[in-house]
Order: C-alpha cells, then structure tokens, then sequence
C-alpha cells in the first residue's frame, strides 16, 4: 500500500491540496475564504477518488470488441459516478453557503469573522 | 415466609395519587378540595390496616406489576418490616391531614392546592417505599419522595425558603446519586436486587466490597436520615409549613432513609456479612456522635422547631444505631423507635404548629406561661417530651429499653451508655420548654386559648398513641410483634 | 426482503417535493401534505419495527440490483429503532406551529416544510441505507436541509449555520474519504460485503485511517467534545422548532454512524482492541459532559443552556460506545430515544414561553409556573428526566450507563455520570425554582402570561408523558430491540 502511494505523485499533490483546504477553512477570518477553502479540499477528495479509478493502459469503460470483457483494460466507473454526484453535493453546498454569505453581508457590511463578532457583541449590549 | 397476589399493596400506593388528580381540579372549594384528602387518608390506612393479619401470620400480599429493566421488575412485597412503617405513616398522614387543614386555615397558607397534592404524593411514595420489594423499586420511590418534598420545602417561597430549598436539593440529590451507585453495585455483585432476610449478597463477597457497598449506602440513607455530618438539611428545612415538619421531617422523609438502612443492612447485605467486614462500626460511631452532638446543638437553639429538629437528628441515629449493632434485642428496639418516634415527634411538631398558629410565636425563649393559655396542648408536649426521655410508661422508654439491652447484649457498654446519657440530654432540652410553659412568670400574654380542634384533637390523640403504645406494646396493632418478627427473620433465632 | 426500509424513506422524500410545491401556492396545503408525509413514514417506521421483532433483518434491493451491485436498504433492530425515533419526533416538529417554532410564520417563499422533509428523508435515509456512499449521500442531504432551516433563525443564525456548514462539510468529507480508503481497499461499497473483505485487512494502515477519518467527522457531526464548537451557537440561534429537531435527532444520527461502523461493518474488537477508537470517544465524551454541564449552569439564555446541556447529553451517547460492553451501549442508545424526547420538550417549551412572553432569560422566568401550569408541568418533567430521576426516562439510560461503567471497571466515568447528574440538576432546578418559588417581578409579559394554545400544548404534553412511559417500558425497549444489537459486542 505504501508504495503504492509513493509510486502515485497524485497523491501528494491530493494530500497537499486537502492541506491546503483545511488550512483556508479553518485558518482563514474571512469568511468567503473559507468558502473556497471548502471548495479545494472538496475537490482533493474528488481527485482522489478518480485517481484511484485509474488503470495505466485502461481504456474508457464502454465495452468494446478490441478489448473483450476483461475487466482489467478498463478503468473503473464506479468511483467516477460517486464522483458526480459528490460534484452535485459540492455545488449544492457551495450554493447555499454562497446564499448565507449575501445575507451576512447585507446585515454586517462585512465577511471578516472577527468583524462580524464584534458587531454582533455590540449588537448585544445595545 | 409465603407470598400471595394481592392488588393491596398497590392500592395503598395509588390510593393518593387519585387523591392528588383529585385535588389538582381546579375551581374547587377548599372543603372539597380537603376532603379528598381526608379520604384518601382513611382509605390508604384501611388497606394498609387490612393487611396486619395475614402479614402477622407469616403470609406477605405481593404483586410484581412489570419488568422496569431486565431481570428487575416494579414489585410491590408487604413483610413486617414493611408495614411496621406503612401502618405508622398512614396513621399519621390521617392525623396530620386534619391538623393541616387547620393549620393551613389559621395561618392562613397559600397555595393550598399545591401543598396538599405533593402532600398526597410524599404519601404514595412512602407507601411505595415501605413496600418495595426490591432495592430498584425502593430507590424509585426515594427518589419520587425527594422531589414531591422540595414544593412543601420552599412553599413559603421567601428567600429563606428558598435557600432551604436548595441545601434540601443539595444534599438529597447528592444522596440520590450514592443510592443509584450503590444500587448498581449491589446488582454487579448479586446479579439481583431482591430483598431476602439476612441479605442477597453471595457469601464470597469480598470484605473490601461489602465494606464499599456499605459506606455507599451510608452516603446515600445516611442523607435522609441525618446522620452527622450529613445531617444540615434537616434544620434547614424547617422553613416548611409546620404539619411538613411533622409528617415528613418527622415521620416520612427522615424515616425512609432509616428503613432504607434496614433494609440495606438486613435485607441486602445481610448482618453475617456485614459483621465479618467490620464495617458497621464506622456507622456506629457516627451514630453515636450524631446522637450526643445533636442533643448538644438541639439545647442551645431557641427557636422551638430547630430546637425538635436537632432533637429529630439525634434520635434518628437512635434507630440506626440500633441496626448497626446487629443483635435481635437492638434490632426491635430501633423498629420499635421508627414508630414510636414519629408519635412522639409529631405530637411536639404539631404543638409547635398549634403554638405558632395562635401566637405567631417561634422561640422558646418567647413561650414564658404559655402553659396556662393552651394546657391541652402543652401537656400533650410535655408527655411526649417525657417520653423521648425514656420515662416509663410512654413508649420511648420501651424501643429505649430494648436498644439499651440489646447493646448489653453485644457487649456494648459505651452505646448503652450513650442511650443513657442522650436520655438525660433530651430531658434537657425539651422538658425545660414544659417548665417555662408551666412554671415562668407569664409575661404580657394576652387571652391566646387553644388552637382550632382540628389541631388540638390531632396533637391529643398522638399523645394517647404514645401513652397507648408504652402500656400495652405488644398490642394491637401488634408493632412488639412485627418487630421480633423482622429481627428474627433477619438476624436468625428468636426474638429477644 | 420486504421493502419497509425503502417505505419509511420514500414518503418523504416525496412529499419534501409535494410540500415545496403546493407551498408555493397556500402554506396551509403544504402543512397538510407535510403531516400526511410524515404520517405515511411513520405507519412505515412503525410496521418496521413490528416486522423486524417478528423476523429479523430486513433488506431491500434498490431496483431489484442485489448487493454487491445495486444500492441496498437494510432494516435491522438498530435503524429500525433510529428510524422510528426519527419519523415520530419528525412528526412532532412538523405539528408545532410555525409562530412558536419559528418566532414568526414563514414567507410562502419559505419552503420550511419542504425542507423538514427533506431533513428527515436525510437522517432515515443514513439509518436505512446498507450501503457506504449512500449514506455520504443521505448525510449531505440532511446537513444542507438542516443548514438552511437554521437560518430562519434569523440573522444570527446565518452566521452561526455558515460556521457549521464549513465544519459540517469537513465531517462529511472526511466521511466520503474515508469510504474512498474503504473502497479502494476492498472494492465494494455494501456494508455487508465490505464487513467480510475488511477482515483480512484489519492491519492495513489504509484501513485504519479510514476508521480514524470516518470517526473524526461523526465526532464533529455529533459534536462530541472537544469538536462541538459550531453547536452552541447554531443550536440556540436556529429557533425553536429547528433546534427541537436537531438536538433532538440529527446529532444522534452521527452516532448511529459511528455504531453501525463499530458494530455490523467492522467487527468490534477492531474499534475496542485494535484501535483505541472507543477509548478515545469515551474520555472525549466523559469530558464533554462535564464540559457542558458546567457552561450549562453558567447561561443566562434559556436555550443556549439547552444547547450546552445538549453538549453534555451527547457525552452520553459517547460514553455509551466508549464504554464498548453490552450494558453501556444499551445505555448509550437508550439515550438517543431519551434524549429526543427530553430536549424535543424543551426547546419546544422555550418556543412557547417566548411566543406567549417574549421572553427568552432564565432570570425573567419568574412567576411563570402559576401562570401556564401545564406547560411548565412538562418542563419539569423533562428536567426531572434530565437530571435522572425515576421512573423518567431519562433515569435508565442512567442506570444502564452506571451498570456498564462498573462492568467495565472504569470508576472515572462511573464518578463522571453521578457527577454530571448532580450539574444537571443545578441548572434545571435553578429554572425550576425561578418557575414556582420566586414571586414574580411584576413584569408585564409574565403576569399577563397565559397557558399556550392547544397546538402548542399538544406536542409538548405528549412529549412529556411520552418520557414518563418510557421510563416505564424501559425493559420492554431494551430487551426487545437494544439486546440483539449490544449483543453483538463482547460482554
């Protein structure tokens, strides 16, 4: 398995991009920085799935009489269907958060986290 | 011992939660509102009456209603021991229904509804307490008699009534949370959590884990019955209306926690057990100190009930006490004390009621000549006083008699004279009240009288009781016998 | 096979469109197709129940594809108690009015029934599903319904829900990488056939990051301590009636999540001896609920102490698994029914306090017990419950907790529980005693204070005696359906 993952630079480059996803989501104040945080880490997990459905040599996975029915010549579908619908998820998310981020800023005049803290402290004590 | 179905136990359990359905309807004049009260009273003590002869005669009415947790079921058993408490309490609840509507009338209290339906549940939840069959249901009903009480606790709703509450919480609560610890071990080690004579434990138990089981008993009862140091709730409960005093700080709440020590040392873990870890003289001592500290404290408070409910405190451990030491003599006089305390405590509680009602006064210091205004009730107090002391022929001196000879029996010289020396304290402390009544020059005392019959009656009648009771102990209702009974299938052996 | 499991889920999902729709045009319409819906899933849930009892598991092959290649629903004694809890408590939240539950009725624009629905499609469709990345599916549609329905909550609320999505979104992630690891290593996405591959890789490293990514994200879904930080806020900001549901049963799902993973996919020894998976989830769990209970009694708010408590009451659930005997986890599942109940209760109760009142303060509360008795009545049976006082419910979850506690030897979480009960009634008796001891301010809102009407009553009161009569079927619950799923564990 490790070598496998050696072997597969792709992977690096899944595990950096989810670094860097973690880090905007969580590290970032504003907010639609974490937004798109969200995005890349999202898309990490997407390219890793259709990284791992790759074969070298595989060919599209419509059955064609050149290459018979073995299984082995043809990439793998399946993780590319989870995919679209983990693509259809991601964007229904994005959506809505990008719906949420238009009310904050109407209310708060703002999208920095601490901003919208202190404004809401204020709020408050008035 | 055989057992046989019976709805009864059941019945004397609901008979006041109809009551308290009863009394919640609203827009209801209070006579009816009362005599809801006053039937469910007199119906629960005519079933729990009606249950003295087969229960004499060795046959327990049960019912086992439903399976609560796996193994465990919602059971309902009427042994001697059981209605030894069932039978005092329901008794008094009649009295003291009378003497609050009284009392409630003459103050005049608030709230009334309320007070009476959490009267009427602290009620079931004795009953329910006292007929347990197994420590799961038992600790059911505690704990339902721990949060029925707080309404009655803080039902003045001033501030101090209010802190009383919370101290009351406090220290119930934190007991509550011991009780289920200990319940929980109990089932870990048994496997059940049934009451047998002579306890459940298997015999190879070991001595660490009966000495654990037994201190978390000891935390948890030990709240209710006000053994020191777990004692501080009690007198600050005394924010309550009177009659909760009398009953439940008396009678139901305080004497829960000690039949819950009777049924924890003689039911659970059983006297061999308990003997071979040694654990029982810790509680002893305890019990001991509680019984001369609490005499001490009780002689320097001047307000009256503070003053009975340190007396209370003292003679509480008087019971446990008596358990602790394990031999049959101890063992019927502290059942016969459960008893004969609560007519004897009641009666000084409802005197202090009938006091406060007619005089709005609460120090001793302020009853100078009272004596002349209100002669029923003060002497009525004074027999009972008598008898805490242990003067015969009330019958303090009799459960006293057999305490002090049981602790002869095992040898126990201190205790008995801990027994003695307390007897002289409590004389102190209660029979000076009767000399200031009687004897100090009255001072500006207007024309007070007597307080209403529907307090005077009560107060005179549990002052019989307990003159009734010293005469003739071993008869009807018979407690002599049920408590020989107890000790006997407890302890082995005859009785004393 | 019977298709029960399918049956729960697809009422649902298709009245979620029916209300949208018909909402559109009157909202009263979209109420009656929402409590149809919501009926229809019920008698589903129900006769699941009685079916599974009778005959065991059932399954269900989406499509009539069998496993390991079509998508399959499975009902079991787990999801069918999960899933039963869900519709029933569902139904209580859509019965509530909108003017208490929501602080004012919705726009017609709002598809708020529409996305009750789809909420509720979401958390059955988790307990149902047989299959790994269905259920990723199912847990994004139920966090996106449960995002927006906390922004009705008002401006707050938005804040507080894109908070909870952006970490809502980790979790769920996590959860769908962690499917990936399990599928490239075994080649099936169907649990059951991923439970027998898994076996021989049990020392696989792959694996095993994937139990600690999918734990990692239910944790944060079920906000167990120290990753519950988006709750307090997103659960007292959302109104009232939301936050019923989602303290009530949408937590409670993630912790279904993690069972199922413990119990059916992974054999249990792998969660409690191989990797210290209950171990960690038990001490954060113990944690959390003194946690909670401590910022519970340290809230002014009356349901931001709710949600604090909620944080203590999950510890609960937590505790149950890290406990891994079969006594604890009885009791750790007996609480999710519990705790649906009781915290249902009270957010709605805090609903209809602030519609009659206004009022939303502890502190303010005083007098209030004399002035709506009964539904004050079911306040403090739920707190009573909460606290643990028998014969409430919530008493036995308590004492199959405390029996699992000394089973395992594990004295710390034993003293953690009687500890947390002793919190738990500090913040619910201080209510309490402002209720019905304290006189009354002389407050306008509280002295003109009237009971609620009947729609608000109903729920609330129902929910009360339903947490009475839970305490006393208590056994019949856990024998029945909670035995044959703790007895999967090693006692």
């Amino acid at each position: 398995m490790a070598e496998m993952f050696l072997a597969r630079y792709v992977y690096l480059m899944v595990i950096v991009l989810l670094a860097i996803g973690l880090w905007g989501m969580l590290g970032k104040r504003n907010l639609l920085k974490k937004l798109i945080g969200m995005n890349i880490f999202q898309t990490a997990i997407f390219l890793f799935f259709i990284e791992g459905a790759t074969k070298l040599g595989g060919s599209v996975p419509v059955i064609s009489p050149e290459l018979g029915m073995e299984a082995a010549r043809y990439v793998n579908p399946l993780p590319h269907v989870l995919i679209l619908t983990g693509i259809v998820v991601s964007i229904s998310l994005t959506g809505v958060a990008l719906a949420f981020l238009i009310v904050i800023y109407r209310k708060y005049k703002t999208l920095d986290d601490r901003a919208i803290m202190l404004k809401m402290k204020e709020e408050t004590s008035e | 011992m055989e057992t046989y179905y019976s709805l009864k136990p059941l019945l004397a359990v609901l008979v006041s939660l109809l009551a308290v359905v009863l009394i919640v309807i609203p827009n209801q004049r209070p006579n009816v509102r009362e005599s809801w009260t006053i039937m469910a009273a007199l119906a629960k003590f005519a079933i729990v009456l009606s249950m003295l002869p087969s229960v004499l005669g060795g046959n327990y009415p049960a019912i086992t209603l439903f399976s609560i947790s796996p193994g465990i079921s919602l059971a309902l058993k009427v042994d001697s021991l059981g209605i030894i408490f069932g039978l005092s309490a329901s008794l008094l609840w009649i009295l003291t229904s009378f003497f609050s509507i009284g009392y409630v009338r003459g103050v005049p209290e608030h709230k009334q509804t309320r007070y009476f339906a959490s009267f009427a549940v602290c009620l079931s939840a004795t009953m329910g307490i006292a007929f347990a069959a197994n420590l799961l249901t038992l600790v059911i009903f505690y704990e339902i008699l721990t949060i029925a009480t707080y309404p009655l606790v803080i039902h003045k709703e001033t501030p101090e009534a209010i802190f009383g509450g919370r101290k009351y919480l406090v220290y119930l609560l934190t007991g509550g949370v011991f009780l289920l610890f200990a319940l929980a071990f109990t089932y870990q080690l048994s496997g059940t959590v049934d009451f047998q004579p002579g306890g459940i434990l298997p015999a190879q138990v070991s001595p660490s884990s009966v000495i654990m089981l037994f201190i978390l008993f000891l935390m948890s009862f030990g709240v209710k019955s006000a053994v020191m140091p777990l004692h501080s709730w009690l007198p600050t409960a005394m924010v309550a209306p009177t009659p909760v005093s009398a009953l439940l700080h008396a009678v139901a709440v305080v004497k829960a926690g000690v039949f819950g020590f009777a049924r924890a040392i003689g039911f659970v873990i059983g006297p061999a057990l308990l003997h071979q870890s040694g654990a029982a003289g810790v509680l002893a001592g305890f019990t001991a100190a509680t019984i001369l500290l609490a005499s001490l404290i009780a002689i320097r408070q001047d307000n009256l009930k503070m003053r009975l409910a340190y007396s209370t405190v003292g003679h509480l451990s008087y019971i446990v006490l008596g358990m602790t030491m394990l031999s049959p003599g101890a063992w019927v006089g502290a059942l016969l004390h459960i008893v004969n305390h609560a007519v004897m405590k009641i009666t000084l509680f409802f005197c202090a009621g009938a006091i406060y009602v007619r005089t709005h006064r609460e120090k001793v210091s302020e009853l100078n000549g009272i004596g002349r205004q209100m002669p029923i009730t003060m002497a009525a107090f004074t027999l009972a006083s008598l008898g805490l002391a242990g003067v015969p022929p009330i019958n303090g001196f009799i459960s006293k008699w057999y305490l002090v000879q049981g602790s002869f029996d095992g040898g126990q010289l201190a205790i008995a004279i801990v027994f003695l020396l307390s007897g002289l304290l409590n004389a102190g402390y209660l029979l000076s009240i009767t000399i200031r009544a009687f004897f100090a020059p009255s001072e500006r005392f207007t024309k007070f009288g007597e307080a209403s019959p529907l307090m005077v009656v009560p107060l005179a009648l549990t002052a019989l009781f307990s003159l009734l009771l010293g005469l003739f102990p071993e008869r009807f209702p018979y407690f002599y016998q049920l408590a020989s009974q107890v000790a006997a299938s407890v302890l082995g052996g005859g009785g004393p | 096979m019977s298709s029960l499991s399918i049956l729960t889920l697809a009422p649902l999902l298709l009245f979620a469109f029916i209300t949208t729709l018909v909402g559109i045009w009157r909202l009263k319409w979209a109420y009656a197709a929402a409590v149809i819906g919501m009926l229809l899933s019920l008698i589903a849930a129900g006769a699941g129940v009685f079916r599974v009892l009778a005959e065991g598991k059932l399954r269900h092959f989406l499509g009539g594809w069998p496993p390991p290649f079509g998508i399959e629903y499975v009902l079991d004694h787990l999801s069918a108690f999960m899933a039963l809890i869900i519709v029933f408590i569902g139904l209580i939240a859509v019965v509530y009015p909108p003017e208490a539950g929501l602080y004012q009725p919705p726009r017609k624009g709002i598809p708020m029934y529409g996305l009750l629905l789809l909420l509720f499609a979401g958390l059955v469709g988790v307990v149902v599903t047989g299959d790994l990345f269905n259920l990723f599916v199912f847990l994004e549609i139920y966090s996106l319904a449960s995002y927006a329905l906390i922004t009705l909550g008002g401006d707050r609320a938005v804040v507080a829900s894109f908070r909870y999505l952006i970490l809502g979104t980790i979790a769920g992630s996590f959860y769908l990488l962690g499917v990936g690891f399990i599928y490239f290593s075994t080649g099936t996405l169907n649990m059951a056939d991923a439970a027998q591959r898994l076996v021989p890789l049990y020392s696989s490293p792959v694996v095993m990051a994937a139990v600690a990514l999918i734990v990692i994200g239910m944790c944060i879904k079920m906000a167990l301590f120290p990753l519950h930080v988006w709750l307090p806020d997103a659960h007292s900001y959302a109104s009232p009636m939301v936050a019923a549901v989602l303290a009530g049963i949408q937590i409670e799902v993630a912790a279904y999540v993690v069972v199922r993973f413990m119990l059916t996919i992974f054999q249990p020894h792998y969660f409690i001896d191989v990797l210290p998976v209950t171990t960690v989830i038990g001490w954060m769990a113990a944690v959390g609920i003194i946690f909670g209970s401590v910022m519970a009694i340290a809230q002014r708010d009356f349901k931001r102490m709710l949600a604090y408590s909620t944080v203590a009451q999950v510890g609960y659930i937590g505790l149950g698994i890290g406990l891994a005997n079969p006594l604890g986890l009885i009791g750790g599942l007996l609480h999710i029914l519990n705790h649906a109940f009781m915290k249902s209760c009270l957010f709605l109760v805090a609903g209809g306090i602030r519609y009659k009142t206004g009022l939303h303060e502890i502190p303010k509360f005083a007098g209030l017990g004399r002035k709506m008795p009964l539904m004050m009545a079911a306040f403090t049976v739920a707190a009573l419950s909460m606290v643990g006082i028998p014969p409430t419910a919530g008493f036995f979850s308590k004492w199959y907790l405390v029996l699992g506690s000394i089973d395992a030897g594990n004295w710390v979480f034993l003293a953690v529980i009687l500890a947390s009960s002793l919190l738990t009634a500090v913040y619910f008796f201080r209510m309490v005693e402002k209720l019905y001891a304290v006189p009354s301010s002389g407050d306008a809102a509280v002295e003109q204070a009237t009971e609620p009407s009947a729609g608000i009553l109903v729920p609330i009161l129902v929910l009360a005696v339903g947490i009475i009569i839970l305490g006393l079927i208590n056994a019949l619950i856990v024998t029945q359906l909670l035995m044959p799923v703790a007895a999967l564990l090693p006692s």
